[in-house]
């Protein structure tokens, strides 16, 4: 075999002063990058094979393991990076599509790291979270025109028929992803999650396992261009139908779930034959213009008697606003728009890193449009790739947002360690594998742990943020956005965002 | 009494329990003198089973009708009072291997190495939970109070 052309990323260093051979690492790398010589009682390492996922560090019972990247380093050249040279040499070599996991990791600005949140100082005094009611609950689904209210009988009656509503304890939901591109145990974390803390989870488009059914009163099912998984009872047990038009990774993209994946589970669960690829078009063959997605839309609604929110999903590209527009002409409840960081089980680097727009331009290029042309009660804004922490979901909805989902951000919370291997049905984690060796890895009741105490973690924080801003309810917040101000962004930016440079007073 | 459960759906086969139990029973307690300074090595007593992608950690069930009780020849095998944990007085065990031969759980081993005597799993009385139970990853151990049926 002809030599790899590139060095290996990273450098495993292992301290033999601490290395007992105790081989944790040897059996937990699920890409064989430790290896042990009985002979010797010693164990080493193949650095071409790891892919620092940091598995054998956490778990070494000696701290004996560092991984480094690899500080051999191509000549310095701003053009041909080592980044660049490498995906050239792997091409080289295989010809194919380059693919990854996870979301953008380019050095694209970050807009929230660029925007400021307000606080009330003397003119306004400030609400203390731990002694007066903050409300976080948020309610998804489009909202009336206008109310009428009924005097005639005993008190006051609403007469306007109300749509159907998601009721969110905290305005953070999980991201859509299928059971295929995680685990069984995965999704299992999720929904115990999203129930225990009063909120929502995806589906993704592979299907609901029917162990699952039981979490259906916090599911919301995604319908996709495979139609994967959809049926009669699929939609009524959800409480919100998704339908999946694009994804902020892969935006023009379609989804590829490899046969391997396909178990006797997964087959039944998506509907489709063992060990068979899921290919999910990417478009939808039956959708190619407002009124077909309308169609859709109503067709959904119809099948589930106008009882429960039917969202579109979108990915965030450069006519996002007027094509959300759309989209809530179309009858939508829900929009959810996926930004340039949003994650994925596996896609084409190129795509990924190329494609899309930031979210937090995306938020409020769409919520501006949504207002000028008065139909923004019409859908809530759910924004979705890249939150890190409860700043970015509060500016996310002071821009305009309903609600955040989070899915990289819960999958970290489980154990990922960003790898970007996902694609390769390996993660040492045992999230986005079905390899029954590493599943187990992921045991559903500490992940479920986790993810509830991030939920908690970040609405307490986001709590204490707005109280530092006076509000003592999350819709005062919504669209808000003169709690915002810019840092070192353009004039361009600064319009598009709708807020003020700091230092900008009224 | 509390004990240590099983959950082999969770357990990952990384033998931390077994590394910790070897290191809890050293002379030491510290890793990594258990590891590279005392010789002859202490024994675990907890043992990682696996076949295919299936594995748990086993380890003295401590039976309410504990055939090593009634096979010891010396009474070293005795149970606590206070604990109700079959122990092993390892001053008055002789190695005979009895309890070895009855243990339906094949979970006592002969420690040759060092005292030439049947080793095996003592809850680690004295610490608050049982060292394997404490470290490992996935909680596929567990250390409780359970009414059995």
């Amino acid at each position: 075999m002809a030599y790899a052309l590139y060095p290996s990323e990273f450098r495993i260093e292992r301290d033999q002063d601490r290395c007992i051979a105790c081989q944790v690492c040897v059996r937990q790398c699920a890409n064989d990058g430790h290896i042990y010589d009985s002979e010797d009682d010693f164990v080493s390492s193949d650095e071409s094979r790891c892919v620092g996922c940091h598995r054998c560090g956490t778990l070494c019972p000696t701290g004996a393991i560092t991984i480094r990247e690899n500080p051999m380093h191509f000549k310095t050249n701003a053009n041909w990076t080592a980044r660049a040279l490498r995906d050239i040499y792997k091409q080289a070599e295989t010809g194919g599509v380059l693919l990854t996991g996870m979301g953008c990791d380019r050095s694209y600005p970050i807009y929230f790291d660029r925007i400021l949140l307000n606080a009330s100082q003397v003119t306004n005094p400030s609400i203390d979270p731990l002694r007066e009611p903050m409300e976080l609950r948020t309610f998804l689904g489009s909202k009336p025109d206008r109310i009428e209210l009924d005097p005639s009988g005993k008190g006051i009656r609403l007469s306007t028929n109300l749509a159907p509503q998601l009721v969110l304890e905290t305005p953070i939901l999980f991201s859509a992803m299928s059971y295929g591109s995680i685990s069984y145990n995965a999704c299992w974390a999720l929904a115990r999650a999203a129930k225990v803390e009063g909120t929502f989870y995806n589906t993704g488009e592979g299907g609901l396992h029917r162990d699952f059914y039981p979490y259906g009163e916090n599911t919301i099912v995604q319908v996709a261009s495979g139609r994967f998984g959809v049926h009669a009872d699929y939609l009524d047990v959800a409480a919100a139908i998704e339908i999946k038009i694009g994804q902020g990774a892969k935006p023009g993209i379609g989804g590829h779930l490899p046969g391997e994946k396909v178990s006797e589970q997964i087959s039944q669960t998506r509907m489709i034959p063992v060990g068979t690829d899921a290919l999910s078009p990417a478009p939808h063959h039956d959708i190619y213009s407002i009124e077909d997605l309308r169609q859709l839309i109503f067709a959904l609604k119809e099948a589930t008697r106008y009882s429960k929110p039917v969202g579109v999903k979108i990915a965030a590209v450069h006519n996002v606003a007027p094509i959300a527009s759309g989209i809530v002409r179309a009858g939508a409840d829900m929009v959810a728009i996926d930004g340039l960081r949003g994650g994925t089980g596996a896609a084409p680097i190129t795509i990924r890193d190329n494609v899309g727009i930031p979210i937090e331009l995306a938020i409020a290029a769409v919520d501006s449009r949504l207002r000028e042309e008065g139909i923004r009660h019409r859908a809530s804004i759910i924004a979705a790739g890249g939150f890190r922490n409860s700043a970015d979901v509060t500016k996310a909805i002071a821009l305009g947002a309903d609600a955040v989902y989070i899915g990289t951000a819960a999958l970290v919370a489980m154990g990922c360690h960003l790898c970007q291997k996902c694609y390769t049905g390996k993660c040492n984690w045992g999230i986005a594998t079905q390899d029954p060796y590493l599943t187990k890895r992921l045991n559903p009741k500490i992940a479920e742990r986790r993810l509830g105490n991030l939920l908690r973690g970040w609405s307490l924080e986001i709590k204490e943020m707005l109280g530092g801003m006076g509000i003592n309810a999350i819709e005062s917040l919504r669209g808000n956005r003169e709690h915002l101000r810019g840092v070192g962004l353009t004039e361009a930016e600064l319009k598009i965002l709708g807020i003020k440079s700091a230092g900008e007073a009224w | 009494m509390k004990r240590i459960y099983v959950h082999e759906e969770y357990c990952i086969g990384c033998r931390l329990c077994e590394i910790h139990c070897l290191v809890q029973h050293s002379r030491s307690k510290k890793i990594l003198k258990a590891f590279k300074e005392e010789f002859p090595r202490a024994v675990s007593r907890v043992l990682v089973e696996e076949h295919g992608y299936l594995s748990f950690a086993l380890q003295c069930r401590h039976c309410e009708e504990a055939p090593c009780l009634e096979a010891c020849i010396t009474g070293a095998m005795y149970r606590d009072k206070r604990t109700d944990a079959v122990l092993c007085n390892e001053k008055k065990c002789v190695g005979c291997w009895m309890c070895i031969m009855v243990c339906p759980f094949g979970v006592i081993k002969r420690d040759l190495e060092s005292n030439k005597v049947a080793s095996k799993c003592d809850l680690c009385l004295g610490e608050e939970m049982p060292v394997c139970v404490q470290n490992c990853p996935n909680e596929a151990l567990t250390f409780e109070e359970r009414t059995e049926t």
